[in-house]
């Protein structure tokens, strides 16, 4: 079992897809590390042998954040601007999107479920 | 798109010299400001700069964490007070 920054990889994959499964961790990412260690990217994350393993441990333990470390990392940021009170951070808090998009419609990955509002009366003509 | 480095943070001439003025002073003077594209540099920290909206002036006073933000995002121009329903609630905030 290939376990890295305590999540299990699955095992039937080819390495450079079963690294994506680390949080932080893309397939850009997997494939720098890969290749570092000099493993190749369709080896299947079950035929890692140990030493390739521990490589790929140290590579991700001294290179990047993964994990609960980078989710921390980004509530904080999330929170810093919240504390300061800027425009992004005031569109954090009412959980809207931040970067100038429109709300009439849509942004529905921030907004949530639609809420219907109740009797809203019909456009009298 | 990000400013290029070569030129430098952009901060209105005027504005950057009331604030070196103050820090010199050791003054802490609101300083009333339109320029809302300017950015806070760390001389900033400590003074309080009244930021137009486009009708009133926000007192914003700068923190060290503020550094690097433009002026503009600390003074909201936009006053969205909640949709109608009920009346109760309405004219709050």
């Amino acid at each position: 079992m290939a376990r890295i920054a305590g999540i299990d990889l699955p095992r039937n994959k080819r390495g450079e897809i079963g690294l994506t499964y680390i949080y932080g961790v893309g397939r850009s990412r997997a494939r720098n590390i890969l290749k570092e260690a000099g493993i190749d990217f369709d080896t299947k994350v079950q035929d890692w042998d140990d030493d390739q393993l521990a490589e790929i441990r140290r590579i991700i333990g001294d290179g990047f954040k993964v994990e609960g470390e980078l989710r921390s990392e980004i509530q904080l940021n999330i929170k810093r601007l919240m504390d300061i009170g800027c425009y992004r951070g005031i569109r954090h808090r009412s959980g809207l999107p931040l970067r100038g998009q429109r709300t009439k419609n849509n942004s529905r990955t921030r907004k949530g479920k639609r809420k219907t509002v109740a009797n809203k009366k019909k456009a009298t003509k | 798109m990000a400013r290029s480095l070569k030129k430098g943070p952009y901060i209105h001439y005027k504005l950057e010299k009331k604030v070196l003025d103050n820090v010199e002073a050791n003054k802490k003077t609101v300083i009333k400001t339109w320029s809302r594209a300017s950015m806070i540099s760390p001389d900033f920290v400590g003074q309080t700069i009244a930021v137009h909206n486009g009708k009133t002036f926000i007192p914003v006073y700068v923190t060290e964490n503020m550094v690097g933000h433009k002026l503009g995002e600390f003074s909201p121009t936009r006053n969205f007070r909640g949709h109608g329903g009920n009346k109760k609630d309405k004219g709050k905030r």
